[in-house]
């Protein structure tokens, strides 16, 4: 039992960190110009699609990983030029049927170009096995995931914490007209941070690749957990998406590996293979709906 | 004198400063009771709290004797306290009639519910002639048919006025009902409230002391968030500290 | 407003005539797909009520529209597959669904009403999915059409002219709803809820019961998709169904009293004339909605020189 929640407890962790980096992005794009951006979960497909295919191509998973990576970053910069910009100063409804309509317009794409099947993407050959780990085997990739998720959150906090784009970018999500007032180029900043948010998004597409099934619709999903994360932590917070994350991964892995078990303790057996996955799928929600109505901007407010 | 509203211990912070820091007011029925102070002393907060848009920290409120902390604002307006807004809060997309129509059928004490969902509001042609009478009243018959926001500001202004007279409270919070008039208008707004005298209960927040002095029966001295001192304005006049903290500064 | 004579007598006119038109035309297979345009016409429309007259941007009107379609396919399941009985239920959950998750997540403003109100849907997604009496992600199939006597909606054309009757019921409903009191009162807690609670309107209820409206006929077209599909299906609880209902809503017109009916139309309609050309229709689908938003921003409704709430 203990190395069964010990595993999943890993699981969680690295869920989670997965969930973070598309949540990071997303909570900038989201507090800084007010935008609702329904299509992040695409940048997102759009990079395990990429990934998946350059490693095929190459034979590589490294070069899948770059591809990615880079691509969505200039995807991104085309997208936020050419689109999205126009809506930043529109209300609400017209940022919801904008980014829905990418949503429409990079299923089919993908679809055109890929085909509708799901590709396969398999991890490095180094790291398909297991290791043993405090006295358990656990997928060596699985760690692999974890390590680069903790990296990239130790980076996003010195980029934001320590350099200068990154005081740009909390002056912004605190303030965005006081920041504008103390002359940071807010055009230029976004461009930059959605290009960020897109190559974030693209490397958990195709790190998650492995695991998960790289299919048109994996977007759609994985959106909903990350809006989700983002208003627990309080939007605009890189801090509050990190906790948020980190939380929404560890409720959803747990509840789903444990719950299912814990009610069969206290229910008849039928009833508790009903509802112990129910109540595992609800969770998070309900971790949201309890934070927004105790604490109804979120864990980690971003605005004074 | 029993009071009609009474506020005691009032206290009301935002992060660290105290807007009010224990406010203790009577106000007695029918009185024209005008609230001064410097900038900064918490008059607008107090509004606040006595028209329940702000919840106190600490503090109670009374109604005619009845603990009325804990109700919410459209509660206390169906009780009888009524504010208007420093900035015209009227609905610019919908006619001055409609602005006032509003008013009459959120009266629930008379008017009814509003959770009717079937007959036209227009066939209530009683709410629709009230609402002409208060525009009337205000001076604002001709433009009953103008959308609020084609009025001019002095306009909006006296709108506003006939909104919250027609729902017909017991106590009328102003908050600055003159800012931004011209001579011509604020003496137009200074009659409006001068007809009103003896027929409700107002508590007034103005800056211009000759309008102060004119109207109120009685005033409170607001000062850093407390009641510096209260009476008729002859006696506020003659307080040397108000003179000192207050009344010295504008006229200097 | 001169406009306005022949529009609508014409609209309804060719709706009413339609599956004559379409039986002499040889294109029978057409009725199943307009009665699909009026089901979604309704949902959009009942949408359009809780966004454009009540000024709540909900993002989970999918769940009280799946629900619906879920009542219906359980009554069957139990035996019981009269429709006077079974829509009625469907509307009542639907709306005592709406009341729970209204009350919660009308404390809450903005962007944050529009994710709890996702969240509060894609619970009840996630909800019906996992239990098997509800047949799970495959969904629950109707045995057969409810019975509406004295119609008999297992011919295609009575479904048709039953969801036409009511999506005309619901229009009219809406009319007279935005002309009464209660209308009067929602346009003012729209524009400025603030001083509709300075005027004594208890502004909460208010959005409660326009909530819960919307939510109640959402239940009704729900029940009527059930029909039409012939079964109630997970997908249409799930987010992107609350997405497609606010893209008709926000295409044909919010606050625009024929913009559900226009926006589900021509998104529908759309769709179905590229598919006859392409297989990748939702890629146009998605060009034409970002034209439309970035050159008609009041949508089709607006498009056409209307006012608002006409």
């Amino acid at each position: 039992m203990t190395q069964l929640i010990l595993e999943q407890a890993l699981n969680g962790l690295q869920f989670g960190l997965m969930l973070f980096l598309i949540a990071a992005g997303l909570t900038l794009v989201f507090g800084i110009m007010d935008m609702i951006h329904l299509s992040h979960g695409s940048l997102y497909m759009g990079g395990a699609y990429l990934g998946a295919a350059a490693a095929q191509a190459s034979g590589s998973f490294l070069v899948g990983l770059s591809a990615a990576v880079l691509g969505m970053a200039v995807i991104g910069v085309l997208l936020e030029t050419a689109v999205l910009r126009h809506f930043y100063r529109r209300d609400h409804l017209a940022q919801v049927l904008a980014t829905f309509a990418l949503i429409l317009i990079s299923n089919d794409l993908v679809r055109m170009i890929w085909g509708p099947q799901p590709l396969l993407l398999n991890p490095p050959e180094a790291l398909a096995g297991p290791i043993e780990l405090f006295g358990f085997s656990y997928p060596a990739y699985r760690l692999l995931i974890i390590a680069v998720g903790l990296g990239i959150a130790l980076a996003l906090y010195w980029l934001i914490g320590h350099t200068r784009a990154g005081m740009w970018v909390r002056a912004g999500a605190a303030n965005r007209a006081m920041a504008e007032a103390l002359g940071v180029d807010v055009r230029r900043l976004f461009t930059g941070l959605f290009a960020l948010g897109a190559a974030l998004a693209a490397l958990a597409g195709v790190l998650l690749g492995p695991l998960l099934a790289v299919q048109v619709g994996m977007g759609e999903n994985i959106l909903i957990l990350a809006f989700v994360v983002i208003v627990i932590g309080g939007i605009g917070s890189i801090r509050g998406a990190l906790v948020g994350s980190l939380l929404v991964g560890i409720v959803d892995t747990l509840g789903r590996a444990l719950l299912p078990t814990l009610l069969r303790a206290v229910a008849p057996a039928d009833v508790a293979s009903q509802l112990g996955p129910a109540l595992a799928s609800i969770a998070i929600y309900l971790l949201m709906a309890g934070v927004l109505f105790w604490r109804p901007a979120g864990l980690f407010p971003a605005r004074a | 004198m029993t009071a009609l509203l009474e506020a005691i211990g009032l206290k009301k912070h935002f992060g660290g400063v105290w807007a009010t820091n224990g406010v203790d007011l009577a106000l007695a029925e029918h009185e024209l009771h005008a609230l001064i102070g410097p900038n900064g002393a918490g008059k607008t907060t107090l509004i606040h709290l006595v028209s329940g848009s702000l919840r106190p920290d600490a503090g109670r409120l009374r109604l005619a004797g009845r603990d009325i902390t804990a109700r919410s604002m459209h509660e206390r307006v169906a009780m009888g306290i009524t504010r208007s807004f420093q900035i015209s809060q009227v609905f610019s997309e919908l006619t001055a009639l409609e602005n006032v129509r509003l008013a009459v059928q959120g009266r629930r004490s008379d008017a009814g519910s509003s959770f009717r969902f079937w007959r036209p509001a227009s066939a209530e042609v009683w709410m629709i002639e009230e609402a002409e009478e208060w525009l009337g009243q205000v001076g604002l018959a001709e433009q009953a048919g103008c959308l609020a926001r084609e009025l001019a500001y002095g306009e909006r202004r006296a709108l506003e006025l006939a909104m919250a007279l027609a729902t017909r409270p017991r106590i009328l919070l102003l908050d600055e009902p003159m800012a931004g008039l011209g001579p011509e208008e604020a003496e137009r707004m200074t009659h409006l409230l001068a007809a009103l005298k003896g027929k409700l209960t107002m508590l007034l927040i103005e800056h211009d002391m000759e309008v102060v002095f004119k109207l109120a029966d009685r005033l409170s001295v607001l000062v850093e968030g407390r009641i510096l001192t209260t009476g008729t304005p002859e006696t506020v006049r003659a307080d040397p500290a108000v003179r000192r903290a207050y009344l010295g500064e504008e006229r200097a | 407003m001169s406009r306005k004579i022949p529009f609508e007598p014409l609209l309804w006119g060719a709706a009413l005539a339609m599956p004559w038109l379409l039986d002499s035309l040889g294109e029978a297979y057409y009725i199943g797909f307009a009665t699909r345009v009026l089901i979604f016409a309704l949902a959009a429309t009942s949408l359009n009520f809780v966004v454009g007259y009540g000024g709540l941007v909900a993002f989970g009107h999918a769940a009280f529209f799946g629900l619906g379609a879920y009542v219906v396919a359980l009554a069957m399941q139990a035996g019981l597959s009269s429709a006077w009985l079974a829509w009625p239920l469907a509307m009542a959950l639907a709306a005592l669904t709406a009341f729970a998750i209204g009350l919660v997540s009308l404390r809450t403003r903005g962007v944050y009403f529009i994710m709890i109100t996702l969240a509060f849907a894609q619970m009840i997604y996630y909800t019906v999915v996992s239990f098997k009496l509800a047949g799970g992600e495959d969904g629950l199939p109707l045995a057969q059409r409810s019975t509406l006597a004295p119609f008999d909606l297992a011919e295609d054309a009575t479904l048709y002219w039953v969801a036409l009757g009511l999506l005309a019921a619901s229009l009219y409903g809406l009319k007279r709803l935005a002309a009464s009191r209660f209308g009067h009162a929602l346009a003012g807690v729209r524009q400025n809820p603030l001083r509709m609670e300075a005027l004594g309107y208890p502004v909460r209820a208010l959005q409660l019961a326009c909530f819960v409206i919307g939510a109640a006929v959402a239940g009704l077209a729900g029940a009527l998709l059930a029909n039409q599909n012939g079964m109630a299906s997970p997908a249409m609880l799930y987010w992107t169904q609350s997405g497609l209902l606010l893209v008709m809503v926000i295409l044909g017109g919010v606050g625009h009293r024929y913009g559900g009916l226009f926006g589900a139309a021509a998104l529908l309609g759309l769709e179905e004339a590229l598919a006859l050309f392409t297989e990748h229709s939702h890629l146009y689908v998605g060009l034409a909605l970002l034209a439309v938003i970035s050159f008609a921003p009041a949508g089709l409704a607006g498009l056409a020189g209307k006012r608002r709430r006409g």
